[in-house]
């Protein structure tokens, strides 16, 4: 591997041999612990070749998991985003008392544990919850079915799109904005003229990022989904049920589903960065 | 995912801007739907349990166990991820070399991978007859199973968090104080001690902070490849869970509030240090 | 355009009663996974063949105890089909079953049982015949959490019998056997399920302790890997108690079909099936056809033996009590 230094970072004096040993540990530890996990799920997925593969991705409980998990991205992304606009404009383009407290209030969810979330969840609409008798008189099912797994997942998703939204926002100031008002545009023209343009990258980064986490999430939807085969399963459930049916190499191919995903974000995120730069 | 906060110098008006009324009544409702309310609910329940019963729920054995073992494994991954993360953004923003776009494009796969696959693939890696617990093992490391397993899984989900803070501010500082100390005859070592890292050390421990609270937090990686052996790799909010399982809901209730309060409080202790590394970054840059 | 679609939703959601197909719940423990996925279709034909009605029939499976809570909180199952008395009568507390659910149905209202068993690696390199095997040193026992599981309830209920039979009712000599059977206990999983992945596809331990039920599905499944069946000298009788969540099947109107599913795991085609998944079961005809699956095992109960499922919950299982004494000092 040649060592090429970048432009004025390094000096020609110094020896060649430290920058070699960093970047192959760096390489190394990468190769351990991220590139390695991620080539094994493959290989186990295709171990008893690719006829039992796609027989374990096209059976109906997988695929109706597949299907619910991306019902529930659909869902919860588009509301996230409305969520993560209004509150990043509210907070960068406006003083009021407890701004602080907003912010802090909004990161919560990032900060703790998503079973946490499922727990306080089961604790508002369980039928011994906060929320449980009323619910129950009215035959509202929001447990153990579509609307809780939506509801845990707006939870836990809830600070992405805000998180990459504000520091374009707070970083490019108001002065176009007010400029258009001047010109005489309606507040809904200003927004999707001047605003939107200008941060649709950081909105797409956060999106892609919070479909990246409801598609994913585990902890939180386990607590609230009763894990009914193929009706309230998603793809990560999914995975853990088949591992415990003993049908290991079915899970992982269900699991390669999700890599997949991952790998899509990624290079969604790589042309971002470079669009953005 | 960036921890980029407020620049000092944002610019508001006093609302001459529109869209307050909405944009503010839409934030809060759903906030207040999706985030305050099932909290309040947990809250509530933790109050009824009153103050005595909590703490003593909060202080028995194993719920301390649990507790000692989440920070303890979660400490452990934060010192790994510390180390590895400085070294990624380090050879990231200083060297040139083949695949160093993709190697910055891998950092972010822990994000992306759900946390299930990333525990599914762990375990089934570091067990007995996995590819690393075949040569870990006979050498009498096991992972599986103990703190090692849980610290592993932590590590794995929380990889990105210290290399995207400290990243940015390598690239923003000037290598001229590197060069000048070069001239002057420091040693290599002595310049990344004294010149370099002081400037990236408000970065790093935001880093550190986030990474300590998605450890604390993670849960989906770890169960698969933890053993929760009571006592010894149950991690906290396992614990929770299982006491749901048990119908002990005061319990569980005690265990979520007093991962929730950690949570805040660690929350707390990160924006404090964004304030400063910010104030830092303010006065050099 | 938007009303058209509209429309179009209510009169399916209009038509729909016409064209409904009965559907049921149940919500299972964690390893009848296989046990339901071949019941379910044969119930289905025959409810066809009774009725000219379909039924589809959907299943959740995990720890009984987590079931349990699941359906208190909410979780619509029509029946159940559990592992533990116990989880039943928390339905019953909860309102939800009826309280004199045991009389509804034949056997106590358990139409098949099953025992703690063992099985081995290839061979049976370490020996392990009986209960006293498992507390010899460096011997690896694998069984799940009994603060989780039932199955692991019934291991640790059926250890201490045992202990309590061979030291002529010794309750002090049988706490010691238990704490050190815990002992050689490498990793306590939450669900059945979880312990045969670690035993089985992970390779930890040199016995697994699950239903006789499971031992047998596993050494099938994993016929390349030699596993040996072992049968303790004794053991204890294990229930596997159904009800009808009333309440629920009420609501959902499915009373009719939830009590002929039951009832059909009672039939001669049930039990057949039951019998061929190494449950043991009462009807003489799928016993006889069986008999090599089921060895000879002097069987306890939890009444004879321990005073009932009350009297369990308190000196054993509750906070603070023998299970916790043992379980602890490990």
């Amino acid at each position: 591997m040649s060592v090429v230094a970048a432009p004025g970072a390094m000096a020609p004096r110094e020896s060649r041999l430290v920058p070699r040993l960093l970047i192959g540990a760096a390489v190394a530890l990468s190769m351990i612990f991220v590139v390695v996990p991620m080539a094994f799920i493959f290989s186990r997925a295709f171990a008893a070749g690719w006829q039992a593969f796609s027989q374990n991705i096209l059976s109906p409980d997988t695929l109706h998991a597949i299907y619910l998990t991306m019902l529930v991205a659909v869902i919860v992304v588009p509301l996230n985003i409305a969520f993560g606009i209004a509150a990043a404009w509210v907070v960068a383009r406006f003083s009021f008392p407890g701004r602080k407290t907003l912010l802090t209030l909004i990161e919560i969810p990032f900060s703790i544990s998503p079973i946490i979330a499922g727990i306080c969840y089961l604790l508002l609409y369980g039928r011994q919850g906060l929320l449980g008798p009323y619910l129950l008189a009215n035959d509202v099912q929001i447990l153990f079915a579509l609307p809780g797994i939506v509801l845990v997942t707006m939870f836990v998703t809830s600070p992405f799109v805000m998180r990459e939204v504000l520091p374009l926002m707070q970083a490019q100031g108001s002065e176009q904005e007010q400029a258009a008002l001047t010109l005489g545009a309606s507040g809904w023209q200003v927004f999707r003229r001047v605003t939107l343009p200008n941060i649709r990258w950081a909105l797409l980064y956060g999106a892609i990022l919070c479909g990246a986490r409801a598609i994913g999430e585990f902890g939180g939807v386990s607590v609230v989904s009763g894990n009914i085969r193929g009706q309230t399963n998603t793809l990560p459930l999914q995975i853990d049920l088949l591992f415990h049916d003993l049908n290991v190499a079915g899970s992982f191919a269900a699991a390669t589903t999700l890599t997949l995903l991952a790998l899509v974000v990624l290079i969604g995120k790589t042309i971002m960065e470079s669009r953005r730069a | 995912m960036t921890s980029a906060s407020l620049p000092a110098s944002a610019k508001r008006s006093k609302r001459v801007l529109p869209g307050f009324g909405l944009t503010m009544g839409v934030t809060l409702t759903y906030l207040g739907v999706i985030v305050l309310l099932p909290v309040i609910a947990l809250v509530l329940k933790g109050a009824e349990i009153g103050p005595a019963r909590f703490w003593a729920i909060a202080t028995a054995p194993r719920t301390l166990a649990a507790l000692q073992l989440t920070l303890t494994a979660a400490a452990m991954a934060t010192v790994f991820n510390a180390i590895y993360g400085v070294l990624m953004a380090w050879v990231l923003v200083r060297y040139n070399f083949p695949g160093r776009r993709l190697l910055d494009a891998l950092v972010d796969i822990p994000f992306a991978l759900p946390t299930a696959v990333a525990g599914l693939a762990l375990s089934a890696l570091f067990a007995a007859n996995g590819w690393y617990g075949a040569i870990l093992e006979p050498m009498g490391i096991q992972v599986v199973f103990t703190i090692w397993g849980v610290a592993a899984a932590m590590a794995f989900t929380s990889i990105p968090f210290v290399i995207r803070t400290v990243q940015p501010v390598l690239e923003d500082l000037d290598p001229q104080y590197e060069e000048a100390a070069r001239t002057l005859g420091a040693h290599p070592f002595t310049i990344f001690r004294r010149v370099v890292f002081p400037a990236i050390f408000p970065a790093l421990l935001v880093g550190i902070t986030l990474s300590f609270a998605r450890s604390l937090g993670e849960f989906g990686a770890v169960i698969f490849i933890a053993g929760n052996l009571p006592f010894k790799t149950e991690i906290a909010s396992l614990l929770a869970v299982i006491r749901l399982e048990e119908y002990d809901y005061n319990g569980a209730a005690v265990i979520a509030l007093t991962l929730l309060i950690i949570a805040l409080v660690l929350l707390a202790i990160s924006n404090i240090l964004q304030a400063r590394a910010l104030r830092y970054r303010g006065k050099t840059g | 355009m938007k009303s058209r679609i509209f429309a179009a939703a209510i009169a399916l959601s209009l038509a729909g009663p016409v064209l409904a197909q009965d559907k049921i719940l149940n919500v299972s423990y964690d390893v009848a996974r296989e046990l339901f996925e071949a019941i379910n279709p044969e119930f289905a034909a025959k409810w066809k063949a009774d009725t000219g009605r379909d039924v589809t029939i959907d299943q959740s499976h995990g720890g009984s105890s987590k079931q349990a809570r699941s359906i208190l909180e909410g979780l619509g199952a029509d029946v159940v089909t559990f592992n533990q008395v116990t989880d039943i009568d928390v339905l019953a507390d909860g309102g939800l079953v009826d309280p004199n659910w045991r009389d509804a149905f034949g056997n106590n209202a358990s139409p098949y049982y099953s025992l703690p068993a063992f099985l081995v690696r290839k061979d049976n390199p370490k020996g392990i015949e009986d209960w006293d095997d498992l507390v010899a040193e460096g011997v690896q026992v694998v069984f799940p959490n009994p603060k989780t599981s039932g199955n692991a309830r019934y291991t640790y209920l059926a250890a201490y019998a045992y202990a309590l039979d061979a030291n002529a009712g010794d309750q002090a000599k049988a706490q010691e056997f238990v704490k050190a059977l815990f002992a050689n206990v490498p990793v306590f999983d939450q669900g059945g399920r979880a312990s045969t992945v670690t035993f089985a596809e992970k390779g930890i331990g040199d016995v697994l302790i699950t239903f006789e039920a499971e031992t047998g599905g596993i050494a099938k499944e994993y016929a390349d890997q030699g596993f040996v069946r072992v049968t303790p000298s004794l053991s204890l009788y294990s229930e596997f108690p159904v009800a009808i969540v009333a309440e629920n099947a009420k609501k959902a109107g499915s009373e009719e079909v939830s009590k002929a599913y039951l009832d059909f795991l009672y039939a001669p085609e049930g039990q057949k099936i039951l019998a061929a998944h190494f449950y043991r079961v009462h009807d003489e005809a799928a016993k006889a056809e069986f008999a090599a699956n089921f060895p000879e095992v002097k069987l306890v109960n939890v009444d004879d033996v321990f005073g009932g499922w009350d009297q369990i919950r308190t000196e054993h299982f509750a906070e603070g009590a023998i299970l916790d004494q043992v379980f602890v000092n490990q």
